[in-house]
């Protein structure tokens, strides 16, 4: 009998949680947010979140909570934010990832299944070499590429058909070259990549300098280009692609704060002023200069722009390099 | 000498001791619960490492990782759930041994074992690391792919009883690590639309289904009583290592020495380092057939192996700026955002602050013999709970550490799965440890093979251009043809006796 009552009363319990639409809360938070994070621990992006959800915390009141939810090229962590109840209670991370796996065809969820709160990190990709490589700048690792047969130069860096991979495709392809001119090697992420070419296993690696900082410093790598509209501020010596060999091409990926879709207008607004609050803080920062991570801020609507832009470009660059589905 | 004194007067604060102290209770709680990795001890370490110096917040992230790498072998020997992937390899024997009162010996041997590892590695990075690591950087996914091939070969030394058996197992393990979406090509395979088996099966799970799940089921589903397990004898965790030692010098050297040497490179790591371990302990052992079946000395060279291997992994980190495993990649940015930057000159700015963290390598592992030894007594009275009350208590920890690991049910089905899955594997005599060896290199070897294929424009050949590589290949193909070839030398000799 008691087990009856008890599970009776957890049905009803249920059916209320599932019943009671999201109502406007003024007291919003009175219980820890949990921040999803759809990496890995020790990857930049749960860096990131990291700092966040601590400076979050301190401007909210309540704890904030870090979740990392890894897997299926970040398909497993965006549904889980994405597919959360829209109360500003379950937040997350979202990477430029979400305007690629919808055009792999791993997943039918688009930027439009969020509602994006601010973009707090941006890193231009970069052109990378080994020192040991006999290109010491742009235009001659270009002239080479353009030169010798097809697939005879190899680049690493994402897996395939990851960001940096289009990054190298679309650059490519601003040259009038075929977006597989340099062959794609796939690794799991930029730092095997980079460790693999300092090896002398592959060629180039095209992602951001930040990812290859440790090892520009410990002058194993060399920075050729950047992909940005201008010179990273971490990096003055390096040119822009512009400024080396006339290309038009720039990539940064980026790391937004967002909520499932349908959050209540006021719990947006709070969020996205102590999200500005934590990104202006100096341990922000000091943090982000300390681990060469590009600062770049963006309020809800200019993120939204943002993002559906580089999800234009960047399926227009997986059709024509035959990676989308 | 100047250094030195800096160093130690940066380490030995009242301040800077208690959080070593503190760390290593943490790390020895997150090692103990199986599904949580040392790997997420260090993940929770680093928002609180925001508000301290860069020594004591250092000094935690080693001690952390050092005491967790331990601390899950309490539960492997005890509960047959090995804490971390990194105890998997030996979980047998130390299972085995709780089993025949010898639970003391099984985690005095894994405790002491584990600091002599840890102190020979955190030795080596201090002497050698410029030099080690500069040999290191010459892998590429040519000699990686050799390293797993060696490292799959093992499993028919690992394998008690049957070879047949264990190939069995050791090809279920590498079919489980197809799933997924998680490959070179990126392609989803036997995901079946599922967005949880998309993600791939996620390997703790599995690991504590396949060893801790189906223990709870054997033990339920016995028809003869269980027999009760003698008491450990109570005569000191220590005791008996004085013996082991002089008993096993070379094995405890080699698995020092081994592990180290995976720990450098980047990619490997103490989970690899201890399954090597173990398997060239048995290779070599005098009483093969004893392993697996409550044989501490595999035991000895795989505990000493997982632990320097945690040290060996700092070596590429601070040189290069090179993450040697998942530990180092959190430490590598801890690093930088202490101003610390990791790369060859951080010997010639910051040589106390290195010194420093080197002298805490050597606290972090002497202070884990007075903390093991208090946890493993504490974890004691867990043997004489009747199997009735102590079994849905396992399970229920399982089910904890299934679901800590993603923060998903997922987790637990799999698990649960996982389980009955060993269970049927071990009723029908098909040994479990082969599969998680599969599960673990199968990744890295179609991700090594796949990637070395195209940069050789396919051309096979290709995986013996390389020195290194050439000369790891030819070693693997040798133990290979081995038991061949001395099949080949007895056949001809015996004809040779009846001609």
């Amino acid at each position: 009998m008691l087990r009856r009552t008890l599970l009776c009363s957890a049905l009803s319990l249920a059916a209320v949680a599932v019943a009671t639409p999201v109502l406007a809360q003024s007291d919003y938070p009175n219980r820890p947010i949990q921040m999803i994070v759809p990496w890995g621990a020790g990857g930049g992006t749960d860096a990131v979140a990291r700092i966040i959800g601590t400076l979050l915390q301190q401007e909210l009141g309540v704890p904030v909570n870090v979740v990392n939810r890894t897997g299926g090229s970040g398909v497993v962590g965006h549904s889980a934010i994405a597919t959360a109840k829209p109360d500003g209670y379950t937040i997350g991370v979202v990477t430029i990832e979400i305007d690629m796996m919808h055009w792999q065809g791993l997943t039918d969820l688009t930027y439009k299944d969020f509602d994006f709160l601010a973009m707090v990190n941006a890193d231009p990709g970069g052109v990378m070499v080994s020192v040991d490589s006999p290109f010491k700048t742009l235009p001659e690792l270009l002239t080479a590429i353009k030169e010798k047969p097809a697939g005879s130069l190899k680049a690493s860096g994402t897996g395939q058909g990851g960001i940096w991979h289009l990054g190298l495709a679309g650059w490519m392809m601003s040259h009038g070259l075929k977006p597989d001119q340099v062959t794609w090697v796939p690794s799991q992420g930029a730092a095997p990549g980079i460790t693999d070419m300092v090896a002398g296993g592959v060629d180039l690696v095209p992602t951001s300098l930040a990812e290859g900082r440790s090892m520009i410093d410990a002058k194993r790598v060399l920075p050729l280009g950047s992909m940005s509209p201008e010179r990273q501020e971490l990096f003055p010596d390096v040119p822009t692609l512009k400024e080396a060999v006339e290309s038009d091409w720039t990539l940064a990926v980026w790391r937004t704060v967002a909520a499932p879709k349908g959050i209540p207008e006021d719990v947006a607004t709070k969020l996205g002023a102590a999200l500005e609050k934590a990104y202006n803080s100096e341990e922000y920062k000091k943090f982000m200069n300390e681990r060469g991570y590009g600062m770049r801020w963006a309020d809800a609507v200019e993120t939204t722009r943002i993002v559906s832009e580089d999800d234009a470009t960047l399926g227009k660059i997986m059709k024509e390099a035959g990676l989308a589905k | 000498m100047l250094i030195l004194e800096q160093a130690a007067a940066l380490v030995f604060q009242p301040y800077v001791l208690g959080v070593i102290l503190a760390s290593a209770a943490f790390g020895m709680l997150v090692g103990a619960i199986p599904g949580l990795t040392a790997t997420m001890a260090t993940a929770l370490l680093v928002p609180m490492t925001f508000f301290m110096d860069p020594v004591p917040a250092i000094a935690s992230i080693v001690t952390a990782t050092a005491m967790a790498i331990f601390a899950g072998d309490i539960p492997a020997a005890l509960l047959r759930m090995p804490g971390t992937p990194a105890n998997a390899a030996y979980v047998e024997d130390a299972y085995r041994m709780t089993q025949s009162g010898r639970s003391d010996e099984a985690l005095g041997a894994a405790l002491v074992f584990s600091a002599i590892g840890g102190l020979f590695g955190s030795f080596v990075l201090m002497t050698l690391a410029p030099a080690l690591a500069e040999v290191a950087l010459k892998f590429s996914s040519e000699e990686y792919f050799w390293l797993v091939v060696l490292g799959l070969s093992c499993a028919v030394f690992v394998t008690p009883g049957s070879p047949t058996r264990g190939l069995i197992s050791l090809l279920i393990g590498l079919f489980v690590a197809t799933i997924g979406i998680e490959n070179p090509a990126g392609e989803a395979r036997f995901s079946f639309g599922n967005l949880e088996l998309l993600a791939g099966v996620q390997f703790i799970p599995a690991m504590i289904g396949l060893f801790a799940v189906s223990e709870v089921l054997r033990t339920v589903t016995a028809t003869i009583p269980r027999q009760k397990i003698p008491r450990s004898d109570g005569h000191g965790i220590f005791k008996t290592q004085w013996q082991n030692l002089k008993k096993y010098p070379v094995q405890t050297a080699r698995g020092s020495i081994t592990g180290t040497a995976l720990g450098i490179l980047p990619g490997a790591g103490a989970d690899i380092a201890a399954w090597i371990s173990y398997a060239i302990s048995k290779r070599f052992s005098k009483q093969k057939d004893k392993f697996g079946k409550g044989h501490v000395e595999g035991l000895v060279e795989a505990g000493a192996s997982n632990n320097s291997a945690v040290s060996g992994a700092w070596i590429p980190a601070l040189v290069f700026g090179i993450p040697g495993d998942s530990i180092t990649a959190i430490v590598i940015g801890v690093l930088y955002i202490k101003g610390i930057n990791p790369g060859p000159t951080i010997f010639i700015n910051d040589p106390q602050s290195i010194y420093a963290i080197f002298m805490v390598f050597i606290l972090a592992n002497l202070i884990m013999l007075p903390l093991g030894w208090l946890a493993i007594r504490g974890a004691r009275p867990l043997l004489s709970i009747p199997p009735s009350t102590l079994m849905p208590m396992i399970l229920i920890f399982c089910i904890v550490g299934a679901f800590a690991i993603n923060n998903s049910m997922a987790g637990i089905v799999m698990m649960l799965i996982f389980g009955i899955i060993g269970f049927f594997m071990e009723e029908n005599d098909i040994p479990i440890a082969p599969a998680i060896l599969g599960m673990v290199l199968g990744p890295m070897l179609e991700q090594n093979f796949i990637t070395s294929m195209i940069k050789g424009d396919g051309n096979f050949l290709h995986f013996f251009e390389r020195p290194i590589a050439g000369g790891l290949g030819a070693l693997t193909i040798l133990i290979w043809l081995l038991p061949v070839l001395m099949l080949v030398l007895r056949r001809g000799r015996k004809t040779q006796a009846i001609a």
